[in-house]
């Protein structure tokens, strides 16, 4: 697991083809709700990116040690103790950041693009790759909330990190910034990622979805070809 | 605590301060059990009974343990905890005793630990104790039993939304996942209108 070339796609993957946000529609809380301006949205990227990676690289570490039946809970554990860390860091050096995020700082603990990776890929590969691949994916969640805290800032505020953009800055479109303007830009840009990906075939929904749900275990019913249970 | 300013509380948390739709929590339920008019009472009567008992249970742990031994940074890893093993003591304990109740809830309960609104919830109440001392256990249960409700208002509109998406023609690219999160703008931007009710109502 340690050649050079892997590892550049372990990077890559996660920005653009496997999107944690647009592509594996995952995270989508923190994504509505912290997206209002682009420096909140930026710092909450930053800050899952950061857990991500140290969460992804310890749970590979702990690979062998970690005993099968226990594992989500052991998980949750090294999560919470990461997010704990980011979160007195935050306090202490960026505590306008720290007031942006609320309670979305700690919400990080269940956020399902973490809880995911570590499922799908920590716990199977080595702890280089694993870095490699929470930098990515964390890249790619940061690069999903800058666009839509840009979108949404510039739209609904009239302003771009702080900045205030001429003529739209005298006319913004409030609703933008209010919770259905999130619901709204999300369903768009979802719409033109599906756009753009409609040539190749769709991805098996058993490889992406399922991994990261806690029913995983007991379920498989789409590896049997049945509905979803959770659906 | 009068029980005028519960029943504000009550009914803030269910309409202006709605979980999904205001506040964003729970928005990977409620864009996948959403579905069908059933799944989605039996997710959303799931996840308030486990926000009452989560807010039960975390708050008198961070009252009475964790503040009188300075130990608040433990926070995030102590409540998850408690909700992961709450979770998985209600799953037995409904197996055993209720069995009606646990075919009913069961399938929806190992995916509630990973729902933000209980975590949300348990955290945002002692947000709010902190800014107002008056708002104590009796209140933040309250809350809790109305965010829960508010979550499944929420679930149930949408269901019925859904089901009448299932009968239009949507273009090829909005099929799916996009068409939902346009309707949840729309069911969304109703709910803004009852921004202020809840204190006109009750002055």
């Amino acid at each position: 697991m340690a050649e050079k070339k892997p590892l550049i796609k372990e990077f890559t993957k996660g920005i653009i083809k496997e999107n944690p946000v647009l592509c594996l529609v995952l995270g989508t809380c923190p994504t509505l709700a912290v997206t209002t301006g682009v420096s909140s949205a930026v710092g909450m990227g930053l800050a899952a990116t950061a857990v991500l990676v140290c969460s992804n690289s310890v749970i590979s570490a702990l690979r062998k040690v970690i005993p099968n039946k226990v594992r989500i809970p052991a998980y949750i554990t090294i999560i919470a103790a990461f997010v704990t860390i980011v979160q007195m860091i935050v306090k202490a050096y960026a505590p306008a950041l720290n007031d942006a995020l609320g309670v979305y700082l700690p919400l990080i603990v269940v956020n399902c693009i973490i809880l995911g990776r570590a499922e799908m890929f920590a716990s199977k590969n080595g702890v280089a790759a694993s870095a490699i691949d929470g930098l990515g994916m964390g890249i790619g969640f940061t690069a999903a909330l800058f666009l839509m805290g840009s979108i949404r800032e510039i739209l609904g505020a009239g302003s771009w990190l702080g900045l205030p953009i001429p003529i739209l800055n005298s006319n913004p479109i409030l609703i933008f910034i209010l919770p259905p303007g999130g619901f709204f830009v999300f369903g768009m840009l979802m719409a033109i990622a599906n756009k753009l990906n409609s040539e190749k075939p769709a991805k098996n929904k058993e490889e992406i979805g399922c991994a990261a749900c806690p029913m995983h275990d007991n379920c498989g019913k789409l590896a049997k070809g049945e509905e979803c249970a959770a659906e | 605590m009068s029980i005028t300013q519960l029943v504000g509380i009550f009914l803030a948390s269910i309409l202006t301060e709605n979980y999904i739709l205001c506040k964003f929590f729970g928005i990977c339920p409620f864009l996948g059990v959403s579905k069908k008019l059933d799944t989605a009472l039996g997710m959303s009567a799931a996840v308030t009974f486990v926000m009452v008992l989560a807010t039960a249970v975390t708050w008198p742990i961070y009252t009475y343990i964790l503040v009188p031994n300075e130990f608040e940074y433990l926070q995030t890893l102590v409540f998850i905890l408690v909700i992961a093993g709450l979770v998985q003591l209600v799953e037995i304990v409904l197996r055993k005793y209720m069995p009606p109740l646990y075919n009913a809830l069961g399938i929806y309960l190992p995916l509630i630990t990973t729902n933000c609104a209980v975590l949300g919830i348990t955290m945002l109440v002692l947000d709010k104790g902190a800014e107002d001392p008056a708002f104590g256990y009796v209140a933040s249960l309250v809350n809790a039993l109305g965010a829960g409700i508010g979550f499944l208002v929420a679930m149930v509109m949408f269901a019925g939304v859904r089901e009448r998406l299932e009968s239009c023609d949507i273009p090829k690219s909005l099929r799916g996942l996009p068409i939902t999160l346009v309707s949840a703008s729309l069911v969304a931007c109703s709910f803004l209108g009852f921004s202020g009710i809840v204190d006109k109502l009750l002055q």
